[in-house]
């Protein structure tokens, strides 16, 4: 088995391993969206409820996992001395980072992957339209948040703050970008910033894609903005990314 | 082909010179100390060696390659324990060691080393159930899981109790045996001349004495003879205590005198140790 693949499934086994990041990061956005789809019924722009919810916590999802959950791993290994550790090792980093966001990747499509099996068998909600149309949206979507995940973790200077920030910015974000229910009667204000982040985007391309069927390429104005908010992730990450504790 | 050498390494943060022209050489076996208190130098010049940092000058080799351009092929080589990491709590020993064990290309038998760090009871425990030292213990399985030439110990017992720390000194010793480099840190000066073939004195980025414990200690001040005479007291300096104490004594026995609060003082080595930090030795490095 090469270095990669033994290295995404050790990384499998750490975030299993761990209870806390298993139930924060994997349980908790399927467990979100059946307490909304108990509360909300009827109908949300022309979707039923439970399918607009599905959708909206499959990219609260994508958030949680590839952006709130991987940051705040790096800043514990970080801070612990773990990545540091890593770094003396023969273990190429970049071998590394890319196994780590390979496992990022598979905890995100099996958790949308139970959120939908919940959604089609408790609440009579749809599969996707277009499934092979949802492989690069799920992609885009990870890459986009773990490269904002990156980027967090430079930014981030300690491990005890690292999880307040990141909640501070996930969860405002997905309430703005209608991951848990419909935006249209929030205030206008709220709705320009909602209109500058990445998340809206996102969910607006899984509802075209999930909801209505349409090719994943025939919306590339929020391909454009998505892949963009990821590149500011890596600029940060690229230029201040470290691999010993900031803190001492 | 030494193991270690090191000329004229130097390296500041700021307007702090941390390392202030560093030289020595670590033979292949041999097991050398520094030995300083916090803030010498020494985990900057073990982390410039390991890689981990750019030195601002002078020439340094790590098995005969510049650490700076080791990458992987000198990480193969090399085995570490860093002064302050958590290792990661939720996999067992045994887990953590094969997950190391992964990384390398020539690994020696997990439960082999697991065995030689004397984890086998906790070998199926989650790491974090392991006491402190057990942890350290773990760490240095981490670094030997490599099989590395030269391994990096950075202050390997500090926060340990007594008994935590012979067991570790036992450890280090056992590596001997295996034909092992070993650069250790450690601001203990018994622990230095418990387990080093040679130690280098560090303070203040420079290397104030160097050499084997045995010289360190011949290095030593003269004994001390101390009495009150009419309520002053008196000292005397002396290479032949027993020639000069018979005199003494012998003198006030015939005068029927008492020599009030008479003691002989033999420094200990942390007298010399401490006299090294406070009053570096004339000449900087022997």
């Amino acid at each position: 088995m090469s270095l990669f693949l033994r290295e995404v499934r050790n990384q499998q086994r750490l975030f299993w391993r761990n209870r806390e990041s298993a139930v924060f990061v994997f349980i908790f956005p399927p467990m979100l969206f059946l307490l909304l789809g108990a509360v909300y019924s009827g109908k949300i722009e022309g979707f039923r409820a439970a399918d607009v919810l599905l959708v909206g916590l499959i990219g609260y999802g994508c958030a949680n996992t590839a952006f709130a959950g991987l940051a705040i791993t790096l800043v514990i290994r970080r801070e612990s001395g773990v990545l540091k550790r890593i770094r003396a090792t023969p273990l190429p980093p970049p071998t590394y980072l890319s196994a780590f966001l390979t496992s990022t990747l598979v905890v995100f499509i099996l958790q949308m992957l139970l959120t939908i099996a919940l959604g089609v068998t408790l609440y009579g909600a749809k599969g996707p339209e277009n499934r092979l149309g949802m492989i690069p949206v799920v992609l885009l979507g990870g890459a986009c948040f773990a490269g904002l995940g990156f980027g967090a973790t430079a930014m981030i200077r300690s491990a005890e703050g690292a999880s307040a920030v990141v909640n501070l910015i996930v969860l405002p974000m997905a309430f703005l970008s209608g991951a848990f229910g419909p935006t249209r009667n929030y205030p206008e204000v709220l709705q320009w910033v909602a209109d500058v982040l990445p998340l809206t985007y996102l969910i607006d391309l899984m509802n075209d894609v999930y909801l209505r069927g349409d090719s994943f390429l025939d919306h590339p104005k929020e391909i454009a903005i998505v892949t963009a908010w990821g590149l500011v992730g890596v600029a940060i990450a690229w230029r201040r990314f470290g691999w010993e504790p900031r803190e001492r | 082909m030494s193991a270690l050498e090191v000329h004229e390494l130097r390296k500041s943060y700021g307007a702090v010179e941390a390392v202030a022209g560093i030289s020595f050489t670590v033979e292949q076996g041999e097991v050398f100390g520094l030995l300083g208190p916090n803030g010498a130098g020494k985990t900057t010049t073990v982390e410039i060696l390991e890689g981990y940092r750019k030195r601002d000058s002078g020439d340094v080799t790590v098995l005969g390659v510049d650490p700076e351009h080791g990458g992987r092929a000198l990480r193969e080589r090399i085995g570490v324990v860093l002064q302050a990491s958590e290792p990661t709590a939720a996999l067992t020993v045994r887990e953590l060691h094969r997950m190391f064990a992964g990384y390398y290309s020539h690994p020696r038998d997990v439960d082999e080393v697991i065995g030689l760090v004397g984890l086998e009871e906790k070998a199926g425990a989650r790491v974090k159930t392991l006491s402190g030292g057990q942890k350290r213990r773990l760490d240095l399985g981490l670094a030997l899981v490599g099989d590395p030439e030269l391994l990096f110990l950075d202050e390997p017992t500090t926060g340990f109790d007594p008994a935590a720390r012979r067991t570790a000194w036992e450890l280090v010793r056992s590596l001997r045996t295996l034909g092992k480099t070993v650069l250790l840190t450690t601001h203990y000066l018994d622990e230095a001349q418990q387990l080093a073939d040679r130690v280098a004195v560090i303070r203040d980025g420079r290397i104030v004495k160097q050499g084997t414990p045995a010289q360190l200690i011949g290095a030593a001040p003269k004994v001390e003879i101390r009495y009150s005479e009419d309520g002053r007291e008196v000292v005397i300096e002396t290479d032949e205590p027993t020639r000069v104490l018979a005199e003494l004594t012998g003198a006030a026995a015939a005068a029927g005198r008492e020599l009030e609060a008479l003691e002989v003082v033999r420094p200990s080595l942390e007298d010399v140790y401490l006299d090294l930090i406070d009053n570096p030795a004339d000449e900087p490095s022997a």
